[in-house]
Formats: structure tokens, sequence, C-alpha cells
């Protein structure tokens, strides 16, 4: 894998330029953090499709969807947590319930979002959203999956939640990347274990598979980049050939990957399973290697709790 | 019911005689229902009567005519009063109104814009819908559509914090096209039963009612008028003035009700926010309602009745 130069922040506004110089219905609409979100990128390109709306996130929404209603297509700008968080309702009763066409770019998703510690780092949102009716929600693994999300989202009509990391990190998918709603990826191939990830945290957990790699352990790594909808069988379908399911997220471990994978293990295909993730627990200011750390969820950290995982599952099974 | 002309410009009509008319059927709704607000369609009941039959640009058979006038109800409790109207008006059969907040009907509890065709937004959970009026504002003036956006918010519902996001926003866009209308009462669910000192005030009206919310407007860049909200030409003046006269800015119409407004012995009375009426007491507002000519009606906005 290589590093690319693109920031998942940085593609996200590249890509919208782009669209938005073929299709004027385009909008994008700030919560006043374009300079973190890159929306100061589109403002710059595109001055009349981009609308200021301050430091008023609930507002946003709501104009969101009255826009909506003539035909425009607005994309939102503002961080993970005053949407999730601060803006729920609004979410709730104004798009996801009218089904309204609106786009959410969460930025600056998960633990890592620059050391600004609690209030700002959302490890909920996807636990949150995913038992919204009518969202669709997506975490993007890398730049070039999130700039295919990005033009899939805007094409075809209904909100989606877009869950974007701020760093740049590794490439897991090449600029011919296709996005398809409901899909799983394998990312690797492996006998003893299935590693289920989502977002960023997929490259980590397929560098956690070179480590077991060199200890003798096969372990596959599944990326689901769509949260939901979800393809359930072909999650099903990879647990049934291992003894032990591990999932990995840069999110709690309550009602996120972690639980949408403990419903489909329990429903379909009951297999043992770890969870890593957030144990329930707040954020703080840090390096992004000590969050990693803290929580479990460096490369290092996952291939270890897979490891003791494996060491415990009965041999009989 | 005769068609719109196809300018959506209004037919003349007898706006007191149809107000009446609907009162009475949103007695009668929330009665078969056995459940709704009564209180805020009532005294939202003139206005809403004057809007959609003197003021709107709009044709009931063509619903997303591209040119309509938007209305939202951003105190969408009051839902029955507008269903009513809007029946009245011929978006949907009067006998349509017998499924209100049944199962699978159009007319839920709270406006849903995905059920009934005429519902501009979706709303109930207070302070949202000035929001989605100002982004339609703004998308009608994208579109260089010529347009009118009106929205009606509840004094009490002016309490959520959202309301001035949108108010800010909507004076900071210059949004012209935008009108935001206060049906204000003075009364909401449950009220101000409370001093500051923790005294029983005997009365739970809103004592900050009176308070000049037109110097908040108008601080906030808005242009306002204060109208008695049960005053017909009134409201079609206002009305009429907000959008044709329009300035750089938005306009917001303070209209002054009574809750509970035609009903001699709900007016004013809190315990009528959200209470269904036996046959007894609709059989009362029935030959109260049914009275042509003008009924007594307490000045507006009194003093709450005690219970």
């Amino acid at each position: 894998m290589t590093t690319t130069t693109l920031a998942m922040r940085d593609v996200w506004a590249e890509t919208l330029i782009e669209l938005g110089s073929v299709n004027p219905d385009l909008l994008v609409l700030d919560g006043d953090l374009g300079t973190s979100t890159r929306a100061d990128r589109f403002a710059a390109a595109h001055p009349n499709q981009f609308l200021q709306m301050g430091i008023a996130e609930q507002n946003m929404i709501g104009v969101a969807a009255g826009l909506s209603t003539l035909g425009y297509v607005p994309w939102l700008s503002s961080f993970t947590v005053f949407f999730t968080h601060r803006s729920i309702d609004q979410i709730r009763v104004v798009v996801a319930q009218p089904h309204a066409n609106v786009k959410i770019g969460a930025a600056y998703s998960g633990l890592l979002t620059g050391k600004t510690g609690k209030t700002h780092q959302d490890v909920e949102d996807l636990a949150i959203m995913r038992a919204m009716p009518g969202m669709t929600v997506l975490a993007p693994g890398d730049a070039s999956e999130c700039a295919a999300m990005v033009r899939w989202a805007t094409d075809t009509p209904g909100p989606v939640y877009l869950r974007l990391a701020r760093d740049a990190g590794p490439d897991l998918f090449d600029g011919g990347y296709r996005f398809e709603p409901s899909r799983v990826i394998p990312l690797r191939d492996g006998s003893d274990v299935l590693i289920v990830s989502t977002g960023v945290q997929s490259a980590r957990c397929v560098e956690a598979a070179v480590l077991l790699e060199a200890r003798g352990i096969s372990a596959a790594v599944l990326h689901v980049p769509s949260v939901k909808p979800v393809d359930e069988e072909a999650i099903a379908t990879a647990a049934r050939g291992v003894p032990l399911v591990v999932s990995v997220e840069e999110h709690t471990i309550l009602g996120g990957l972690g639980g949408l994978v403990a419903e489909i293990l329990g429903e379909r295909a009951p297999r043992r399973l770890v969870r890593i993730g957030i144990r329930d627990a707040w954020g703080e200011s840090a390096s992004n290697a000590f969050l990693l750390d803290r929580h479990g969820l460096s490369a290092e950290r996952v291939a270890e709790r897979v490891a003791d995982g494996l060491a415990r599952v009965p041999s009989s099974t | 019911m005769a068609l719109a002309p196809p300018d959506g410009s209004q037919p003349a009509v007898d706006l007191a005689g149809i107000a009446r008319r609907g009162r009475l059927l949103v007695l009668e709704s929330v009665a078969h229902s056995g459940a709704g607000h009564i209180g805020g369609p009532l005294s939202a009941m003139d206005l809403l009567v004057a809007l959609y039959f003197s003021v709107l640009r709009i044709r009931p058979d063509q619903p997303d005519w591209p040119d309509r006038d938007r209305f939202i109800l951003s105190k969408g409790h009051s839902a029955i009063g507008l269903y009513v109207v809007m029946a009245l008006r011929g978006y949907l059969p009067i006998e349509d109104l017998e499924t209100f907040d049944s199962g699978d009907s159009r007319l839920q509890g709270h406006p849903d814009m995905t059920r009934l065709p005429g519902l501009e937004a979706s709303t109930g959970s207070l302070g949202q819908g000035l929001a989605v009026g100002v982004g339609i504002a703004l998308g009608l003036r994208m579109r260089e559509r010529p347009a009118h956006t009106f929205v009606m918010l509840g004094d009490g519902e002016t309490q959520e914090g959202m309301v001035w996001e949108s108010l800010a926003i909507a004076a900071r866009y210059r949004l012209g096209n935008l009108t935001a209308i206060v049906d204000r009462n003075g009364l909401q669910q449950y009220g101000w039963p409370l001093s500051p000192d923790g005294l029983d005030r005997g009365d739970r009206r809103d004592p900050l009612a009176e308070i000049d919310l037109r110097a908040a407007l108008e601080a906030f860049g808005w242009r306002v008028i204060e109208i008695d909200g049960h005053d017909f030409g009134a409201i079609v003046a206002a009305c009429t003035d907000a959008r044709d006269a329009a300035g750089p800015g938005p306009t917001a119409i303070l209209a002054r009700t009574v809750k509970g407004r035609g009903v001699s012995f709900m007016e004013g009375r809190t315990e009528w926010h959200a209470r269904v009426p036996t046959a007894v007491e609709l059989e009362a507002a029935r030959a109260e309602l049914s009275s042509s000519g003008d009924e007594a009606h307490g000045e507006a906005a009194p003093a709450e009745s005690a219970p």
C-alpha cells in the first residue's frame, strides 16, 4: 500500500468541484468550517453554488431540505458531531422522514480529528445514523472510494450520510474504483479468522493481517464501505468459513459496525465475535498514534487482539 | 368546488363563513379521531382561511405548480386546521377529514409531505419550519421564480433556539420573498404557572407575550407588521403587502390571536390545547359556530380564564 497525497477531505472537495462544473444544481452549504472541511475550495471554484450558513447547523439542515424541494442537490459541510448530535432531530424530521435529497458530508469523523478532544470526536455516529430509516450510511476506506461515493451520492436521489476522515491514509483502491451500495469488499483472503472493518480503519486491518501472517495466522479482511444498506448475506457467508470473526471500527463497539456484525452473526451464522473499537468511553486530545494505541486500533494492537481471540477459541470449534 | 383561476389568483369568497365552517370541521375531526389539537388550529383558522382563500397564488388541482406560493405550517401540531382549510379549498375531499390521525391516512397527526400533496414540508418538531422556508425562498430566488414563501409559527415556538438561527440567516440573505406569520395567542401546552420568584401567578399565559417581539425581529433585520389575527381585512392586507411590496428583506407578521377562538368556552383556556370535546361540548360548539353573522367574541388576546 502507498500513502495517497490526497486526504479524504481534499478529495471530497475536489470531486464536488468537478461535479459542480457540470451540474449547476449541486450546492455546498457550510456551517463555517469550510477551511477545515475544504468546502472553501468549492466556494472559490463555484461561488454561485456555495452558501455560507454560519455557525448554525440546525438551520443549515432545514435550509438544505427546502432547497432540495426545488431540485437542488445540497451537500453539507460541517464536523460529524454537529450533524449526528447537535442536529439529529433536524436530520430526522426534515431530511430522513421526507427522504429529502440532501447529502451530509460528515468531516472529522471518529477519533482522529486533529487533537480536538472529546467534544469533537464523534464515535457514535454510525450507531445513530444506521438506526435512521431511509438513510444511506457510507464510510469510505480511502480517497478513491470517497470520490466514487461522492459521485454516486450526487447522482442518487435520497439522503446520504458520508463519514469522512480528516487525514490522508493508505490507498486501498485505484482510480477505477466504482461504488455499489450494499457491496462488501474482500481486501485479503484468509482461513483462520475474518476481520470485518469499515472506513479508514480497514487499511489498518490489512496491515494487521500482514503482521498476523508473520505469526502464522491467516486473516481475511472484509471491508464494509456501505454500512447501510449492506449485503448481510455476504458477511454471513464469509463468517461461515472461519471459527472467529473480529469487528474493528474507529467508533464505539455499541451499535455501529460491531453491532451490525453481531446482528448478522446472531441471526444467520452464529460464530464467536470479538468487537474492537471504543469501549463505551469518550475520546481525548492526543496524537493519532496515541489514540489508535489507546483504543486498540493500531495495526499492532489489532493483530494482538486477533491472535488473543484465536487462542481462546476452543479447538473443537 | 370551483376550479381555481389558472393564474392561481383567488376567487372572492365569504372568509368569515368559511372560517366558521372550518372551526366546526376541526372539532368534528378531532372528536371523530378521539385525538388531536383544538386551541392552536382555532387560533390559526382565520389566518389559514385568509391565506388559502384570499392570498396564496395556488392551484389546488395542481399542487406541484412550480410558481405556486408556498405555505409551511411550522407549528405542525395545528395540522388539522391546515387539513380542514386545504379540504375546503379543494386539495382533498371533505370526507377525508374523517381519516385524520388514523392508520394509512394522508392526514397524519403532524403534517407529512410524503403523504399529502400540497404540503411543502413535514413539520411537528417545533422550530424547524422556518429553516425549510428559508431554503425554499432561497431556492425560488436562485431559480428566478416569482413565488413567495409564507411560514406560520406559534409564539411559543419562538422559544426554540433554532428559530433564531433561521431568522438571522433569512435577513443575511435578504429574503424579500419570505414571510413569517406568528400566531401569537400567548398560550402554549403548559405555560408559565410560576413567577421568577417561584410564586403561583394564577395564570399560565406567557408573561413575555406582550414584550416587544417586534423590537427583537427588527433588530434581526426583519420588517414587522402587527395585526389582529382575526381581522380578515388586516390579514389579507398584511400578507399581500408582505408579498407584493416586499422590500430587500424578509417580513414578519405578528398576528394577535385568541387560542380556541370561535367557541366561547374554549377561548383563552389552556385545557383546550389538545382536548377531545365530548358529544355535549361538540353540540354546544356547533350551535355557536352555526349561528350566522358576528358571534360574540372576547377581545383579542384576553387574560386566560381560570380553569
